[in-house]
């Protein structure tokens, strides 16, 4: 039984190649699309959450909260609640701390040989690198003595360096030019990619307390990294280190907390939540595609049910069953999605990887992404087959056969 | 063998009511060679239809081996026309672009006979059908003439063995010479002991039957057997 009905429609098919492509041709578009856009979506969100997990591992940053200026929020940060106080009682009271490091942060206009840039400057401790999972290309971080000392040296990211000094020039020894204040450059970092948000490639890190008296002329600090022991340490070392500093702080009801704390995990979450939404919104557009291809399926199914009346009423005569004349419409239109289908993957495959290669994304394209197109192109030749399947089978016979 | 009682059919449109059988009763044994004959109207292709389980009388009954046909659901009709039933249309209605074999074997499709059985007995249908070059069985129907296109036509009928050949205006399309050799073949069928009934309009087509029923507006006007 089944391998008469393949016969039919492969006969039935073949003999409209031309037709039978171009109708296909709505589904191959619609799958590709979808394929692609979700390969790439996926390698997007990959390649975000391994960029925030390239910050550092196990990360816990703690933030000033909102200052509040009659009411009105200023925005998270813009406090300056957090001291270098904080950061030395979150090393000493909290078990499963492996390291802690403040930061103060500020955009500087910076000079060297004549180059300008305006260039996010960090002052830090030694720690950082471990936190940050920072890694040195040139030369070396400042030690914990230059630290104390408030030495003006600075360590430059790759990006700054490119445009202070020119690209892969060693600017060791060299002097930059912070708000007026000559530093010593002692080390270049490497390159941790990405752009934009977050980029730790153009940057200036010098010394915390070089930062505090030279740069921003107070003890405020911007934020503390904090670096759990392990993975699972991560909720009770945070929980810990909310309550030491709501006590520090002297507040009592934690919603009127003057800082915040953020874990990589919650970072990565919503940075992948973002680009999953994304990528969901293009698919459903892509889908619109796939109804339409089924609606040109249905059509397809339509003209040849009406061109082949006279077979139908000659099947029908000669004793074929209601059901088969159905399962085999229903069969074609489902065979035809079905190769639409299998065309469109690996079309989908092939773009993506064509445009991934623009977009320095790696595409992800899984096994259920693939199971769940050739589902959806079976589904909308069953949908779509169906109306024009049932209306040969209704036929008439004897009107069928006189049909011209 | 068959056997029809009173059979009416009225098609209603609206409410109008016309009547294409008035209540039509006659008997035909097996072996008989039969033609039905009248003048377009007259009722005899709804006659035929129903002869055919293509369709079924509003009243009075049809039976064939007994068996009564006139109350089968659609399915059984299907059935019934698939195993006892040997159609032959006018203008034959092979299915284009598909082989001489194919079409001989369309009635066994979804039947559950292997397909080397199929092909066996559409060989040997072909060849009692008097299509003997094998080398033709592969070609595409529409690239036969139109004499090995009947054969064909009535090798796809006697695939199943029916109990009734029916052929409905078989010459219609045909020039005389043609009709002529159909006619003849039709008759050698009937010698071989088959059950043969012929609708047709042409008096000169009717002289090859052993046995003619004229209808005219949905009645029998004369039953007449030859010899």
């Amino acid at each position: 039984m089944i391998r008469d009905l393949l016969k039919e429609v492969l006969q039935s098919i073949s003999a409209n190649k031309v037709r039978s492509g171009l109708t296909i041709l709505g589904i191959v578009i619609g799958i590709a699309s979808v394929i692609a856009l979700v390969g790439i979506g996926q390698g997007a969100k990959n390649s975000v959450a391994k960029s925030i997990e390239s910050i550092g591992s196990n990360l816990i940053i703690v933030m000033p909260g909102a200052q509040r200026v009659g009411g009105i929020s200023q925005g998270a940060g813009s406090s300056q609640t957090l001291s270098e106080e904080d950061a030395e009682a979150i090393k000493a009271q909290i078990s499963g701390v492996a390291a802690v490091t403040p930061a103060v942060t500020g955009r500087y206009q910076l000079t060297a040989k004549g180059n300008n840039a305006n260039t996010e400057v960090s002052g830090t401790v030694q720690d950082y690198i471990t936190t940050r999972n920072i890694k040195m290309n040139i030369g070396s971080f400042f030690s914990d003595q230059q630290q104390k000392s408030s030495a003006k040296v600075a360590v430059l990211g790759p990006d700054t360096r490119d445009e202070l000094f020119g690209e892969n020039v060693n600017p060791v020894g060299q002097t930059v030019r912070v708000n007026k204040i000559d530093f010593q450059v002692i080390g270049v970092t490497e390159a941790k990619g990405g752009s934009g948000f977050g980029s730790e490639d153009d940057i200036v890190y010098v010394p915390l307390a070089t930062a505090q008296h030279f740069l921003a002329g107070n003890n405020y600090i911007s934020n503390i990294s904090i670096t759990a022991a392990d993975q699972n340490s991560m909720t009770s070392v945070q929980e810990q280190i909310s309550s030491l500093l709501l006590a520090r702080h002297k507040i009592s009801d934690p919603d009127q907390a003057d800082f915040r704390i953020m874990n990589q995990n919650d970072i990565i979450s919503t940075a992948t939540s973002v680009t999953g939404t994304f990528t969901m919104l293009l698919s459903a557009i892509a889908g619109i595609s796939l109804v339409v291809g089924g609606i040109g399926i249905m059509n397809m199914m339509l003209t040849t049910v009406t061109e082949r009346t006279k077979e139908i009423g000659l099947r029908k005569a000669v004793g074929i069953r209601k059901i088969y004349i159905n399962l085999q419409f229903l069969a074609e239109a489902t065979a035809l999605t079905f190769f639409g289908g299998f065309i469109g993957i690996l079309l989908g495959w092939i773009s993506s990887l064509v445009l991934s290669s623009f977009l320095s994304i790696t595409p992800e394209i899984s096994v259920s992404s693939i199971f769940l197109a050739f589902s959806v192109s079976t589904g909308i030749g069953i949908v779509f087959g169906f109306y024009p399947a049932r209306k040969a089978a209704a036929m008439n016979p004897i009107e069928a056969l006189r049909y011209e | 063998m068959i056997e029809c009682k009173n059979l009416k059919k009225i098609y209603r449109n609206g409410d109008i009511e016309t009547a294409a059988l008035g209540g039509v009763t006659f008997k035909i044994e097996k072996g008989e060679f039969v033609a039905i004959v009248g003048p377009s109207g007259s009722g005899k292709s709804t006659l035929m239809h129903i002869l055919g389980a293509l369709d079924t009388p509003t009243s009075g009954e049809y039976l064939l081996d007994c068996k009564n046909v006139s109350q089968m659901s659609g399915d059984e009709l299907s059935d019934f026309r698939k195993e006892r039933i040997g159609f032959v249309f006018q203008s034959f209605n092979l299915l284009p672009r598909t082989t001489v074999l194919r079409n001989v074997m369309l009635p066994l499709l979804f039947s559950g006979i292997s397909q080397k059985e199929r092909e066996k007995r559409a060989r040997e249908s072909l060849k009692y059908a008097g299509l003997e070059e094998e080398k033709l069985y592969g070609n595409f129907s529409n690239q036969l003439s139109g004499g090995q296109i009947q054969r064909v036509a009535i090798a796809r009928a006697l695939i199943n063995d029916p109990a009734i050949i029916l052929a409905d205006e078989p010459t219609g399309n045909l020039d005389t010479k043609t009709s002529r050799v159909v006619m003849k073949a039709f008759q050698e069928l009937n010698r071989d002991g088959h059950t043969i009934i012929i609708i047709t309009h042409e008096k000169e087509i009717a002289e090859y039957a052993g046995r003619v029923i004229s209808i005219r507006d949905g009645l029998i006007e004369n039953d007449e057997i030859k010899k």
